[in-house]
């Protein structure tokens, strides 16, 4: 009885996943996109910032100290849209189909966003192999392995965060006004564009307070060796703010009405 | 197990609306049991009941033997559900709807396979199950999306509005789908309808629903054979005069008066043929000029008038006027 209500919930997860899969993979002209955007920032502002500026302390300000921030920022752009796309499946019926199905909300929250965070995986990864290509030195294969972990823990949160805003949205147009009210914020106030160590304290205050942040400064130390906030309360923070967004996520999934 | 559905007064408040009130009805295992009622009747909220979609305010209900709100999960097992709007992946291809909805039911591997195959031919999609569902056309999704109902064997298939929005000749494909799967599947359907053709031709039994409340509920003949015969249309050309005339009629204890509009009477009458003598002259007698007549059998859409006074499609301009009412009033 256990192992078949076990077996149920890894089935639950795994087909919502591979719909995420399938549809990923039909959508290329998303992927394109998606990871256009990032590749101009790296390429166009590593050039323009590295031939004007300098960190404090002598680093160079250049594509390598943009990339971890763009893999962020794509990290972000993928796994809180996936959450959202929630809004997308209720306004095309399909979110009924799964709430009308004999299995557990949670488990098909859970399959959802572990197929948003796959994508959002993969989105990261595809920028950090390009900026390799065209340049960007890595300290060691260990930190590229160590960023993948990171890419998790961070598009799990953001996940999390995407779906308990679907949950609440009625439509989506609301989507839009979250989408530009939450995610230039989250990108500009994370460190991804200029080095956090000498900020004003208004500023730093609400650097400090995005959880983006922490998953930027975690990538850039795993990829680049050094970070201003220290690796292991990075780490920290994103683990909390990943538990706790997928306890909200869940719970506001659980709630949800069609 | 004496009934696939079986509910006791089962009602459903929305804020001070009563979408449905106080509905007991028991369905056969095996029945085509319609539920027939203009738009806004509370077909749909009794539907999304009995399917665990929402929860009862009062009122229990038991669907293939399961309490739906003591043993949803049971429930889910046992129901198919075919919404009245599409619930379609459109970027996944036909067959990998079937797929996933044969994972979330627990089907496993093998099973899906032969089940999908089965489905398939049953709504004749077979040779386009492999392509995206975005390019399917409205009686094709309808089709796939009965075929993904059946999936996982259930007990009990809920169809809202079947055909609603199809042109006349997948109205009539669908039908015959509907009849194929009751019968080769013996799974008991309940459907909801508008359109009194579709109830009448498809169902063994019918509820007339309106106002949330059931009105009448019969086999299709029996409903019909209730308003006692023949029906005839009196246009008159004077409206003033309806009542006189109504009152003659029924001193005389010729006709059963079943509803007037207008200046039109809908009477019925057994025999119609032999009694449209009579009944003209009595109008005649009495100085009111009669325009036309007419006779026919007697439809639902009579059987419907009658309970309550108008027909189905009065009733949906004036619900479609309340509904926008309601949304503006919601917005504010």
């Amino acid at each position: 009885m256990v192992s078949a209500s076990v077996n149920r919930a890894v089935q639950t997860v795994y087909t919502m996943w591979l719909r995420e899969m399938i549809r990923f993979s039909r959508s290329k002209s998303r992927i394109i996109g998606a990871l256009a955007t990032p590749l101009f920032f790296l390429v166009i502002l590593g050039a323009g910032f590295s031939s004007s500026f300098q960190v404090r302390g002598g680093g160079a300000f250049d594509k390598s100290y943009l990339a971890p921030g763009l893999i962020g920022m794509s990290v972000l752009f993928a796994s809180l849209m996936g959450g959202v796309s929630i809004i997308w499946d209720r306004e095309f019926g399909f979110l009924k189909e799964i709430l009308i199905a004999p299995v557990s909300r949670f488990f098909v929250a859970l399959g959802k966003a572990i197929g948003g965070v796959t994508t959002a995986m993969i989105q990261g990864i595809l920028i950090m192999i390009i900026a390799w290509l065209i340049g960007v030195h890595y300290v060691s294969i260990w930190g590229v392995l160590a960023a993948i972990v990171i890419m998790f823990i961070s598009g799990i949160g953001f996940m999390g965060l995407g779906i308990a805003l679907a949950s609440k949205i009625d439509s989506h147009e609301g989507f839009q006004m979250v989408m530009s009210f939450l995610t230039m914020p989250l990108v500009l106030l994370s460190g991804a564009f200029f080095p956090i160590s000498n900020l004003p304290v208004w500023l730093k205050a609400l650097v400090y307070a995005n959880p983006l942040t922490y998953g930027v400064e975690a990538l850039r130390f795993c990829l680049l060796g050094s970070s201003t906030i220290p690796i292991l309360l990075s780490v920290f923070v994103l683990l909390i703010f990943a538990i706790a967004m997928t306890a909200l996520g869940g719970k506001l999934f659980g709630k949800m009405r069609v | 197990m004496l009934y696939a559905i079986e509910t006791q007064e089962i009602t459903k408040h929305f804020d001070e609306i009563t979408a449905v009130n106080k509905v007991s009805i028991s369905v056969k295992p095996g029945e085509l049991f319609g539920l027939l009622g203009p738009n806004g009747a509370g077909k749909t909220t009794l539907i999304h009941m009995l399917s665990t979609m929402t929860e009862p305010s009062s009122g229990s209900a038991k669907v293939w033997g399961y309490d739906v709100a003591l043993e949803p999960g049971s429930v889910r097992q046992n129901i198919g559900v075919v919404f009245q709007d599409t619930t379609l992946d459109d970027r996944l291809t036909g067959r990998e709807n079937l797929d996933l909805h044969g994972r979330l039911y627990g089907l496993d591997g093998k099973t899906r396979k032969k089940r999908i195959e089965e489905v398939l031919s049953l709504v004749e999609l077979a040779d386009r199950a492999d392509v995206i569902v975005k390019t399917y056309s409205g009686g094709m999704m309808r089709r796939l999306e009965i075929a993904r109902g059946l999936m996982h064997h259930p007990h009990v298939l809920f169809l809202d509005e079947p055909t609603l929005g199809l042109d006349p000749q997948t109205r009539l494909h669908i039908w015959e789908y509907i009849k194929k799967l009751n019968k080769e599947e013996g799974v008991s359907i309940v459907l909801t309808t508008h359109y009194m053709e579709e109830a009448d031709h498809l169902c063994n039994r019918i509820a007339i629903i309106d106002n949330g409340e059931i009105v009448a509920l019969d086999t299709p003949e029996a409903l019909k054979n209730s308003l006692g015969g023949d029906v005839i249309t009196l246009e008159l050309e004077k409206p003033d005069d309806i009542s006189r005339l109504c009152e003659i009629y029924q001193k005389n204890g010729c006709a059963n008066i079943v509803s007037k509009k207008m200046n039109e009477v809908f009477i019925t009458v057994k025999n119609g043929e032999r009694q449209i003598p009579h009944i003209l002259s009595l109008a005649s007698t009495a100085g009111i000029s009669i325009q036309s007549v007419s006779l026919r059998k007697p439809t639902l859409d009579d059987v419907f008038i009658h309970h309550t006074g108008r027909a189905i499609r009065d009733k949906e301009v004036s619900e479609i006027e309340t509904v926008g009412y309601k949304i503006r009033s919601r917005r504010k």
